[in-house]
């Protein structure tokens, strides 16, 4: 009954001018799960970010995506370089994004800031050298 | 008013344009991504003059009603067959975001 849909991409760290790609996909399935289109911007714009993130700081990585009844919960884990202080990282404005990217849009420092403003709950675990997981959840009642 | 209707008003070229029915509500204007996806509104008219192929994906997330590449910027052709394909209207005009969104003033939104 409480049986969980889950969904799992691996998220390429080469190439970010098609990044978006598991979001995108992600926001196609909420829709066809009948979730109010709202509740599903806001997943997947969080989503989005985190995804974003793992292809430009940490050179991919994997997301998980379970829709339980009362909520969503993603899961993005990277082996990147973890992020050394967590609460500096969640300021906005603060980025250490590369010019190349920056070139392209990216680096205003405000993705994290976003990711936790979109969702119910978000939780950072880093380690500096072996990767980041993130784990946001977004109520659906 | 609709994609289609305000393209027609403002003169604007269209790039890709396969939802032409969809309604506009609200203007954003902005070139830095995760303030687009923090702060423009679904249904928005997105003024911007980043033209690589990631706006399609924050168009698509965000919602917005179409992309108006401002200042004359025209964008690489995948970022047109893909604006398609994704159901992502793009605009262009050689005039500057102001004078976009000025124009946009003057039809109400
Ligand atoms: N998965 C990650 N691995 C390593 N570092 C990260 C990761 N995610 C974020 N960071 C660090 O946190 C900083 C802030 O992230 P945030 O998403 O807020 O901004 P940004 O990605 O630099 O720019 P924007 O998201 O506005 O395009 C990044 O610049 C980077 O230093
Ligand atoms: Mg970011």
């Amino acid at each position: 009954m409480n049986e969980a849909v889950r969904f799992h991409f691996v998220v390429d760290g080469e190439d970010f001018t098609s990044a978006g790609q598991a979001s995108v996909q992600v926001k196609k399935n909420l829709r066809r799960l009948g979730i109010p289109p709202e509740i599903i911007r806001k997943i997947s714009i969080a989503m989005y970010e985190g995804e974003i993130n793992m292809v430009i700081h940490a050179n991919g990585g994997e997301a998980e995506v379970l829709v339980y009844e009362d909520r969503v919960e993603m899961i993005l884990t990277d082996r990147g370089p973890g992020i050394a202080n967590i609460e500096d990282a969640m300021k906005e404005g603060y980025s250490t994004a590369p010019d190349n990217v920056r070139s392209l849009g990216f680096g205003a420092g405000m993705g994290l800031p976003n990711m936790k403003r979109y969702t119910d709950g978000m939780k950072i675990e880093s380690v500096v050298g072996e990767g980041t997981t993130i784990t946001m959840t977004v109520n659906l009642t | 008013m609709t994609v289609q209707q305000l393209a027609a008003e403002l003169s604007l070229v269209s790039l890709a344009l396969p939802d032409p029915q969809r309604e506009v509500e609200g203007v954003y204007i902005g070139d830095l991504l995760s303030w687009v996806m923090g702060r423009a509104q679904s249904g928005n008219a997105w003024i911007t003059i980043m033209s690589n192929l990631n706006i399609v994906a924050v168009a698509t997330l965000a919602d917005v009603s179409c992309i108006i590449l401002a200042e004359g910027v025209t964008p690489d052709e995948q970022v047109k067959e893909t604006a398609a394909s994704k159901d992502i209207n793009i605009l262009a005009t050689d005039m500057t975001a102001y004078q976009v969104a000025s124009a946009l003033s003057g039809l109400g939104l």
